[in-house]
């Protein structure tokens, strides 16, 4: 427990170069998400194509893409995919995070979508059929209404996943917060207080976005799931949730 | 001519499957180990064990594994004056830290969320504490866990890719050369990385489907 070999004449050095980076890391965390928001609604929409093999097909892409590591697939669209022939072009590193993390996590996203259309009854899929309502209305005013509410908090964990696996984009050369925490380490040959402080940035911003996910979770576990029970005793276990 | 370059990226490619296994499996025992000790200790009546598990658990929650593993790797020498000794202790740490983290969060869920009844009952036939958590409430629990256990294998398994970072000769890292060396193999080469990961995954899917099933086996919900 040397506390000698902290500094923390290092460590109000190294602060203003870290935070710099704060910028590019949440614009790159708001960019990645809003990339994967949309195009999880692609995979929810290939994979509820009627046609059997071409939906296997699809649900097995994604399946590759889930199970495989990000670090790669980022690795692969910004070194590979210029080489690729005829389709490939260069991507910058910015874009290139963005496009490798957003397709990885937009195959979680789009679960979520799915999970939420299929926890609508089915009572309402044949209430909408017998209203004569058309896709389009059945869709917006019945089925989506319904759906969305209920993956919101779920939307939101995956915003703090993502945030976290941001920093990977610095293996590529995005000059976020671990990037120049990495610069100034090896500059000035003391990676303990800058990398601390990169630690510490991600423990004050996911910390506090987690706790409000929670409570926004409760709420909505309140609105949607309790509210259809009915009886005294769900709302006791309402009370004890809240307090807990 | 892209079978050639197959047949000259494979046998490369193969030399890091080693480490990436050996990573791997480290990570999986340690990462239980410490989900199921963290867990524990999370509802330990103690406030310091308390407390400093709760500690452990947000800090790890709470920031990315790339950080930790590099903290670990470049910062924990530094401030301690000791080396972990090796980059493959480093890099079995951090995921299993990480994750250990994440998973405690489970094995504490299920605990609490058995039946308070059992614990009732096995205080009626006079157990201990220990004989109750032993006999009763955790072999109840388990099959809890095993869906979420499930899937945070092959959360393990993407994150040792992260080990090439730290220097460790692993799939990725050999990836990295081969593209190093010629730079329109890349898309051959990261292409067949990520195969790789595939293959290791299916049995790690399948595994995580069976223990889906053991879970629900004999439960009426």
């Amino acid at each position: 427990m040397n506390s000698g070999n902290w500094q923390w004449n290092t460590f109000f050095e190294a602060f203003p170069v870290v935070v710099e980076g704060l910028g590019i890391t949440l614009g790159l965390t708001v960019a990645t998400y809003l990339f994967a928001l949309i195009f999880g609604f692609v995979w929810t929409l290939l994979s509820a194509i009627r046609i059997t093999p071409i939906r296997w097909l699809f649900r097995w892409i994604m399946e590759f893409i889930r199970s495989t590591p990000p670090l790669v697939q980022l690795f692969f669209i910004f070194y590979a995919w210029p080489m690729v022939p005829i389709v490939g072009f260069a991507l910058d590193p910015f874009t290139s995070a963005i496009v490798g993390l957003g397709i990885h996590f937009s195959t979680y996203i789009g679960e979520v979508y799915r999970s939420g259309i299929e926890a609508v009854e089915k009572g309402q899929w044949e209430a909408a059929k017998a209203l004569n309502f058309s896709t389009g209305q059945k869709w917006s005013k019945i089925i989506l209404p319904q759906a969305i509410p209920p993956t919101i908090p779920m939307l939101g964990n995956y915003l703090i996943i993502m945030f976290k696996e941001i920093p990977l984009a610095s293996t590529i050369g995005v000059a976020g917060i671990l990037n120049l925490a990495n610069s100034y380490g090896s500059a000035n040959f003391r990676y303990l207080e800058p990398l601390t402080i990169v630690a510490l940035l991600f423990l004050l911003l996911s910390y506090p976005s987690a706790i409000l996910i929670n409570k926004l979770e409760r709420r909505m576990n309140r609105r949607f799931d309790k509210k259809e029970k009915s009886g005294s005793k769900p709302l006791k276990e309402e009370k004890e949730g809240a307090a807990s | 001519m892209i079978i050639n370059a197959i047949a000259e990226i494979f046998p490369t490619l193969m030399q890091g499957l080693r480490i990436t296994i050996e990573v791997l499996l480290g990570s999986i025992i340690l990462g239980y180990l410490m989900a199921f000790v963290a867990g524990l200790c999370r509802l330990s009546k103690n406030p310091i064990i308390k407390y400093i598990t709760i500690f452990y658990v947000e800090v790890f929650r709470g920031t990315s594994l790339i950080v930790q593993l590099f903290w670990l790797f470049y910062a924990l020498p530094i401030l301690f004056g000791i080396s972990l000794g090796s980059d493959y202790l480093a890099g079995v740490l951090a995921i299993a830290l990480n994750y250990g983290a994440y998973m405690s969060e489970i094995v504490r869920g299920s605990i609490l969320s058995v039946a308070k009844g059992q614990t009732e009952a096995a205080t009626a036939l006079n157990m201990s504490r220990f004989q109750r958590m032993r006999l009763v409430i955790f072999p109840q629990a388990v099959r809890m866990m095993l869906p979420e256990f499930g899937n945070y294998l092959i959360q393990m398994l993407k994150a040792t890719s992260l080990v090439s970072l730290i220097g460790m000769t692993d799939i990725l890292y050999y990836g990295d050369i081969l593209r190093g060396n010629n730079l329109s193999q890349a898309p051959t080469v990261y292409f067949l990385i990520l195969v790789f990961y595939f293959i290791m995954a299916l049995p790690l899917i399948w595994l995580t489907r069976k223990m889906e099933t053991a879970s629900k086996k004999g439960v009426a919900s």
